[in-house]
């Protein structure tokens, strides 16, 4: 260490000589004092480098290790009710804990009514929250649309309960005459066959609108925020073409904020796969298996849960649920595994 | 195709800030103009107007008449989309559309036209290529994304975008400033080849590039920050910089100031 720093030092001087005959503030710039960095700067620097490097990396790790602890937990828990199951698992219909030397449950309906309700909400409020992205970051000057944004975001904090005894009360009968329609006119469709409910209201459909509304705010708000970043020379290489608004869109603001928009509904996808109260209260329970029809009753996983809730007091029946838990944690992962290979390297163009 | 460009006294407004104040000049087709002048003069703003680009900007108007062969563009029969088609535009930052390929970029323009003739399309790709000496480079790859070529080809790629469409003027907001000496060069000696077909504006901070390329220079200036821009003086580049009329000129391309 010591032989090196000599062996520079007259090298760094001839440099020294060099620069100050060119020009005086470059040296002064490029040239740390050698002396200064040793003795005070570098120990010093050099600890708080470590610590800082430290706490970020330990934050960083924290996150791992919480995700991966979860996933330990859930499966530990869920392993001796699995082994204690006399139906199978994943095509049983039934969830059935109530003699815990008995225990039948499977996941089969649980999984199609998660699904079907979070893909329909996502179909309804993916279009929806585009068109309201594009209208707020495009057609409206934005001293209009910072308001608009706002009162957006105020759907988002909304508390689900709310929603839930909104969907119930008001939807519910409000859908009724579409629901009756659709089922009338399209029922010859698997998706708009007759369920496995009495009536038409409090169905998967019903469900499925709730939870549409409930997460519009969070795709609205990715989608906004990315083409509001849409570089201006994309913009301007459009407009310079003679492209109109809709042509500008086209060409330069969708391919930049199409992985972003992705992104955004992989995220409210997410929020209306784990959605637990309002399901809960909207959808009602069904005493038959779920024929993949959308006026179909029945529970997801979230909600399942939470109607269980009360009555986790034996290991094997609270650890059935755990079982059903775990499914519904590696479906997020897939969820979020999918969005990011659709969204692919391609991020922002 | 080579339309001639007349500006009478245009004045130009941001809201209630006066930009660019009683601009007269003309453009005379298949011919280079360079527009130079310090930071904030005017000249990009002026070279925005040609294709009435500033109007994206909120609360930006013109006064005056921007004649494109006799007739103006800001007439109330011509919108600024239609303008714009006619007007090619090539930008300080070199901005294909980085997702489309290379020959969709080409092509863009024409497409916006309603040309869906895939032949034709592609004899314009490759005449506009060729056009912008980038066809040697590209020819194997058009299928790749544009955003894939060096910031020279980049800029090359905008000038072959701008002129697949046949424009009738061809404007340039210092189209080589983002770029290294030798992109540079390749960009003045297509400039050169250009102007035997279009009518070209240029807005240069760089005036030995004014004086390379252009055939008449306008030069800018203001007399003081918040007062409006002015044309000071626009004559053949070869007289601006050997023996300028006005003094401020004289400064100017002398290094005095600016």
């Amino acid at each position: 260490m010591t032989e090196r720093t000599t062996e520079q030092a007259p090298s760094r001087s001839s440099q020294d000589e060099n620069s100050a005959a060119g020009s005086s503030t470059i040296d002064t710039v490029t040239e740390p004092d050698p002396a200064r960095g040793r003795s005070h700067g570098s120990p010093i620097q050099g600890r708080g480098e470590r610590i800082f490097r430290g706490l970020t990396s330990g934050s960083g790790l924290l996150v791992v290790a919480a995700v991966a602890a979860i996933g330990l937990f859930l499966l530990v828990q869920a392993v001796p009710s699995l082994l204690a199951n006399n139906a199978n698992f994943f095509t049983s219909p039934v969830f059935d804990t109530r003699d815990a030397a008995n225990l039948n449950f499977g996941i089969r309906d649980l999984l199609v009514v998660t699904l079907l309700s979070s893909l329909f909400a996502l179909a309804i409020a993916m279009p929806i929250s585009l068109g309201i992205a594009l209208f707020l970051t495009q057609y409206t000057p934005k001293r209009v649309s910072r308001p608009f944004a706002y009162i957006i975001d105020l759907l988002a904090a909304v508390p689900s309960i709310i929603y839930g005894l909104w969907g119930i009360a008001v939807l519910a009968p409000a859908l009724l005459p579409i629901a009756t329609w659709l089922s009338t006119n399209l029922g010859w469709f698997f998706l708009f066959a007759p369920g496995n409910l009495p009536v038409l209201t409090g169905t998967i459909f019903t469900g499925g609108v709730v939870l549409a509304v409930m997460i519009l705010p969070i795709i609205t708000a990715v989608t906004r925020e990315v083409f509001s970043q849409t570089p201006r020379f994309h913009i301007e290489a459009a407009q310079a073409l003679g492209a109109t608004r809709w042509e500008v869109i086209r060409m330069a603001v969708l391919p930049y904020g199409r992985s972003g928009y992705i992104a955004g509904s992989m995220l409210g996808l997410g929020r209306a796969l784990g959605e637990t109260i309002a399901v809960l209260i909207v959808i009602r329970a069904a005493t038959t298996p779920s024929g993949f029809s959308l006026f179909d009753g029945g529970y997801t996983f979230a909600s399942l849960i939470a109607s269980a809730a009360s009555e986790f007091s034996q290991p094997l029946p609270t650890g059935a649920y755990i079982a059903a838990g775990l499914v519904l944690f590696v479906l997020t992962f897939v969820v979020n595994a999918i969005a990011r290979v659709v969204a692919g390297g391609k991020v922002n163009g | 195709m080579a339309k001639r460009l007349d500006l009478k006294d245009v004045d130009i407004y941001y809201g209630d800030f006066h930009a660019v104040a009683g601009v007269n000049l003309s453009v005379a087709p298949r011919s280079v103009t360079s527009f130079i002048g310090p930071s904030g003069c005017g000249k990009s703003t002026v070279l925005r107007t040609l294709n009435r680009m500033h109007e994206e900007i909120p609360g930006a108007r013109v006064e005056g008449e921007v004649l494109l062969d006799g007739e103006d563009i800001y007439n109330r029969s011509s919108d600024a989309v239609a303008v714009r088609k006619t007007i090619g535009m090539v930008f300080q930052r070199p901005n294909p559309f980085p997702t489309m390929s290379i020959r969709d970029n080409v092509v863009a323009g024409l497409k916006l036209s309603g040309v869906r003739d895939k032949k034709k399309l592609d004899e314009v790709c490759e005449a506009s290529l060729r056009g912008a000496n980038l066809w040697k480079e590209v020819s194997g790859r058009l299928d790749k994304p544009g955003g894939g070529l060096s910031g020279g080809q980049q800029q090359r790629l905008c000038i072959a975008r701008a002129i697949a469409v046949a424009p009738d003027v061809l404007l340039m907001d210092e189209p080589c400033s983002a770029l290294d000496p030798i992109s540079t060069l390749a960009i003045e000696d297509l400039i050169a080849d250009l102007k035997k077909e279009y009518t070209i504006v240029i807005v240069t901070h760089n005036m030995q590039q004014a004086a390379r390329v252009s055939d008449q220079t306008a030069f800018f200036n203001l007399e003081a920050t918040g007062k409006p821009g002015k044309l000071v003086e626009i004559d053949d580049t070869e007289k601006i910089f050997s023996n300028p009329t006005e003094q401020a000129t004289e400064d100017y391309i002398s290094g005095r100031f600016g």
